[in-house]
């Protein structure tokens, strides 16, 4: 795909930044699912 | 026979009379040392810049072969640094170092590791701007990422011919965050929101959950951005060793023995990678504006997505904490606290800002992945 610099920094910064951004918020949603599945227990204080 | 131990004797002085025809050469020796007094006088990130303050002296001695074919440096850079694997060993290390309980803690810190990667792209954009090419401008912006194997990785894969400045700059600014971050922490914050108390409500996490983080990041994060799988991968490799408890050898290796050799090697390497006359030019100051930055606005970006959170959450979260949103860990936490603790003695920012620090850390390897991911379905690398 032949593009300027211009547009070829644009759209980094749109899907580049936005792709970081969602998939992070989607990994931090996951993660407290997470958290909500498996909470913490007294046993895992004394394993770790 | 005079003539021939002249002859001989002359050979011996040919490097000397070299030093003062190539200027470069000898420039780059004080540049060596300098790198190599910020080290050791300084306490600058001294376990990279002491190899690569000597392995740029080493490059730049007249007539030395170090980085000609067959010679020693040359030799690992070829089996450690073009092949993008010493960076990857360091991400096992890493791994096996960090803890990521705090942003497991607190998942909304993953965000605020993400605000602190805006100064990627912003700074790949003014690159652009510059003229430079695209996969060059990708290398410079990755600086941005506070963050030396993943610029590295980046830049020796796509851009090798940057690869001094660019590990110059990101070591040498990331051992800078205690001296850049303050003043734009202070400038951005009004009095009210840098006294902000922020209690520490998370409860610990389960041994369950912390076993499930890496292998959930890297079945999710090579999903979405394949091309940058090596670099989380190896991340959560030494990670989930650490959390596993069953492989302490393996996790004592990775962060010990095989962090320091190839910390080493790839310091090395990357000095020999700065010979004067391919290293002095405008295009090198350029570079280490631009990584400065960006690491600024990394910080400005962390810091406003900080503020943006004190409004939404109605003054509960401290916006100073979004500084620590970059890869430079523990050392931005630490800022955070500190420059905390000079508005409000009784404000405690570590731990939330630890969280954010370890999202950044997270954050700086998936914004280099989706970057690799956005560049290879645009076609600008396979």
């Amino acid at each position: 795909m032949e593009m300027d610099n211009f547009t070829f920094g644009i759209t980094m910064l749109v899907a580049g930044m936005g792709g970081t951004l969602v998939t992070l918020g989607l990994l931090s949603l996951m993660m407290l699912g997470l958290g909500k599945l498996f909470p913490y227990k007294e046993e895992d204080g004394k394993e770790g | 026979m005079l003539e021939a131990i002249l002859a001989g004797l002359s050979g011996l002085v040919v490097g000397f009379k070299l030093l003062f025809v190539n200027w470069q050469n000898l420039i780059m020796l004080c540049v060596g040392g300098g790198l190599l007094w910020l080290a050791i006088k300084k306490d600058c990130e001294p376990l990279l810049l002491v190899p690569i303050g000597f392995g740029c002296i080493l490059v730049n001695i007249p007539m030395s072969d170090v980085m000609l074919k067959d010679g020693f440096i040359r030799t690992i850079y070829d089996a450690g640094v073009d092949t993008e694997l010493f960076p990857l060993l360091i991400f096992i290390g890493i791994g096996a170092m960090t803890d990521f309980g705090p942003v497991l803690a607190q998942p909304y810190t993953f965000l605020l590791g993400a605000a602190g990667q805006f100064g990627i792209f912003l700074t790949l954009l003014v690159a652009l701007f510059l003229g430079f090419p695209k996969l060059d401008a990708v290398s410079i912006g990755i600086i941005g990422a506070c963050d030396g194997p993943t610029a590295i990785y980046v830049t020796s894969k796509y851009a090798p011919h940057l690869l001094g400045a660019v590990a110059v700059a990101a070591y040498s600014y990331m051992s800078l965050v205690p001296v850049l971050q303050p003043p734009i922490m202070k400038a951005l914050t009004t009095e009210k929101e840098k006294k902000t108390v922020m209690k520490f409500t998370a409860k610990p996490v389960s041994k369950t959950t912390k076993l499930l983080f890496p292998i959930v990041i890297t079945l999710v994060g090579g999903c979405i951005a394949p091309k940058g799988l090596p670099l989380l991968a190896t991340i959560m490799l030494g990670n989930l060793m650490k959390e596993s408890g069953v492989v302490a050898r393996l996790t004592g290796a990775a962060e010990n023995e095989i962090a320091n050799v190839v910390t080493l090697f790839l310091g090395l390497s990357i000095g020999a990678t700065m010979a004067g006359p391919a290293f002095i030019r405008a295009e090198t100051l350029i570079i280490l504006a631009l990584g400065f930055m960006a690491i600024c606005l990394d910080t400005v970006c962390g810091v406003l997505f900080g503020k943006a959170l004190y409004i939404m959450t109605g003054g509960k979260i401290n916006p100073l904490i979004g500084a620590a949103g970059i890869s430079a860990f523990p050392m931005a936490a630490r800022v955070v606290q500190k420059v905390g603790t000079q508005y409000n003695k009784k404000s405690y920012l570590l731990m939330h800002a630890m969280g954010a620090n370890a999202g950044g850390q997270i954050g700086s390897v998936i914004a280099a992945a989706v970057m690799l991911s956005v560049l290879a379905g645009m076609g600008v690398i396979r």
